[in-house]
């Protein structure tokens, strides 16, 4: 047998670099990675099948728990993709705000992305640094939703609040100090010699692979594919904000590092956009059978109390077809195919995560490289089970 | 580079074969039958500029024939353009060409449909279980399988692995049905039981009764 001297490993699915519950069986010859089949699923809870069991509002909770380390930009996606079914538009306050959310959890999202892939091929310092950053994107969300993590802050037709008072200047607080924070991690890594030896040239995806694997997000734009779905079909807001979409020459894993730092910057760019002119007025539709009515309302008026009842009990009576809205969320790009049959609840709901994708890349990535390179590829596709499992 | 338009590519390859549904909030979607499907995927790629699949879905339509059907979502770098094709599939014979040679993104895609609705990717270089584990006996996305799951036996062979239950409901889940345009049949019911929750999906109408 010629494969006799080939030696199989098993990395995952509790190994610190594959982060989370992936399974990764390498085939090696010597160092040498020969052939990769990544085994995922272990996180698997039946998001799909939960969506067609109940109301379009009660799924919201459920998005928090696809990327877990976006969760509002999750929520926003989901929430537009009802509303395309609806066939509704929000007010231009509600649009801002939900861009801002989204921004800030695309820097929080790429700040541990960044800090984990650094810690992954050994520079431990930049991930405690990252985490100080997040972490105070955390408090914000705190602030704005009373949730860190699985905030369910954004609802279908709106949101669950106004901004709160303190909201406004604690972002401007955070990006006052965001800019200082990210040039120190930018002069931890990017000439870094032993970073960049170790990410340089090392797991080169070609844009044509790229596209032929469906690949999206950082990772797409990495290997030079000018096309971020803010830019090329503009939703919610971003028309009007003038930023730019970072792309790499290369494709390797060192690019998708720079990509991503570069996307912070940007990201920063749009929330200081978005926090001067943000309009005044309402933040949700004013559409009693989409969006809940106030609790006074409901507590002394006929109408608003039968809105609630059916809202609660039946859920958004969404009309019969089929539609599709994607999102540039921080890992790429996140859809919902929704198909409904009319009613509350969604006949099908397809959820086309970018993990699960882009993880689909792996095997063209690891060949040919060394068993050690495995870490730093991984940690430069920036992946969540949680997503890519569903 | 100019592309045609994907609609008069597929009229002028498929005549009456390709039917373009009507359009719904601004998105197309052409019916094709399960026999052309990967040709009309391949038409698209090379002469239409569909260079990327985006996404690849089952659905599940019980009582209606063909039950299944699956989604295939193409999109266009060059012209910044989405278009859906759908094909149907009959649950007697669930079968449909695989297009993982024509997108190798296809191939996780189908793999999921596979494990998810059962259905069979011919032409599929790896067609297995990709979410639920090899040996796994159901297909859990198909309306006949309820939310609660069903009693299986774990991958491991151990004498104290366990097994798979269904999970304890408190009388839920409370299943709205979908697709019923009266208020008073929407309002959602407990079911307990994968029966109960049989007899709902296949008449929605009947739900008074249960």
């Amino acid at each position: 047998m010629a494969d006799s001297d080939r030696m199989i490993i098993n990395l995952g699915p509790q190994h610190p670099s594959t982060h989370g519950v992936l399974r990764v069986v390498l085939e090696l010859d010597g160092e040498e990675i020969t052939r990769v089949s990544p085994d995922i699923g272990f996180l698997h809870r039946g998001d799909e099948k939960i969506a067609e069991n109940m109301t379009y509002q009660q799924f919201l909770p459920y998005t928090d728990r696809l990327d877990y380390l976006a969760p509002l930009a999750n929520n926003v996606t989901y929430a537009y993709a009802v509303e395309k079914l609806l066939g509704i538009e929000v007010p231009p306050r509600c649009h801002v705000i939900r861009v801002i959310c989204c921004e800030l959890s695309r820097i929080a999202s790429h700040l541990l992305g960044l800090g984990s892939y650094a810690m992954d091929v050994g520079a431990m310092t930049v991930f405690l640094y990252c985490m100080r950053e997040r972490e105070k994107v955390m408090d914000l969300f705190e602030i704005l939703s009373g949730a860190r993590f699985t905030s369910s802050f954004i609802r279908i037709g709106g949101l669950a609040n106004d901004l709160t008072p303190d909201f406004v200047p604690g972002v401007r607080a955070f990006l006052q100090d965001l800019p200082a924070a990210v040039a120190e991690i930018d002069g931890l890594l990017s000439r870094n010699r032993i970073f960049v030896e170790r990410t340089r040239d090392i797991g080169v995806l070609s844009k044509e692979d790229a596209i032929d694997l469906g690949v999206t997000g950082p990772t797409l734009r990495a290997s030079g594919v000018d096309w971020d779905l803010r830019k090329a079909h503009p939703y919610s807001a971003y028309a009007g904000f003038d930023f730019e979409v970072p792309r790499g020459s290369v494709g390797d894993c060192y690019d998708r590092f720079l990509v991503r730092m570069e996307e912070v910057r940007q990201s920063q760019r749009i929330v200081e956009q978005a926090l001067d002119r943000l309009p005044d007025g309402p933040w949700h539709v004013e559409d009693g059978k989409v969006f809940l009515p106030p609790k006074a309302d409901v507590l002394t008026k006929m109408e608003p109390l039968i809105h609630q009842f059916m809202l609660i009990t039946e859920g958004i009576n969404a009309p019969a077809g089929e539609i599709y809205f994607s999102a540039e969320n921080p890992k790429g790009e996140l859809g919902f195919l929704i198909v409904s049959k009319g009613g509350g609840v969604p006949h099908r709901l397809k959820i086309r995560a970018p993990s699960f994708v882009n993880l689909q890349a792996l095997p063209t990535l690891a060949v040919g490289h060394m068993l050690s390179d495995m870490t730093a590829i991984l940690g430069s596709l920036d992946f969540v089970m949680g997503e890519c499992d569903r | 580079m100019k592309s045609p338009d994907p609609i008069t590519l597929l009229k002028d390859r498929f005549g009456g074969e390709a039917i373009v549904q009507p359009e719904f909030r601004g998105e197309t979607g052409v019916y094709l039958p399960r026999t052309r499907i990967a040709e009309a995927c391949r038409l698209l790629k090379t002469e239409g500029g569909f260079d990327m699949l985006t996404d690849l879905s089952g659905v599940d339509f019980p009582g209606e024939t063909p039950r299944f059907e699956v989604h295939y979502l193409l999109y266009s770098f060059s012209c910044g353009r989405r278009l859906r094709l759908v094909t149907g599939v009959p649950e007697e014979d669930p079968h449909v060409d695989s297009v993982s040679g024509i997108w190798a993104t296809a191939n996780w895609h189908e793999r999921e449909a596979f494990d998810m609705f059962g259905l069979c990717f011919d032409g599929h270089p790896d067609l297995r279980r990709i979410l639920m584990w090899d040996g796994y006996p159901h297909h859990p996305l198909r309306k006949d399988f309820p939310v609660a799951g069903l009693p299986s036996d774990l991958p491991v062979t151990a004498e104290d692995a366990g097994s798979v239950e269904a999970a304890p409901m408190a009388g839920g889940p409370f299943v709205a049905t979908s697709g019923t345009t009266r208020a008073t049949r929407r309002e959602p019911l407990a079911c307990d039981t994968a029966a109960e929750r049989d007899r709902l999906v296949r008449d929605p109408h009947r739900k008074e009764e249960i």
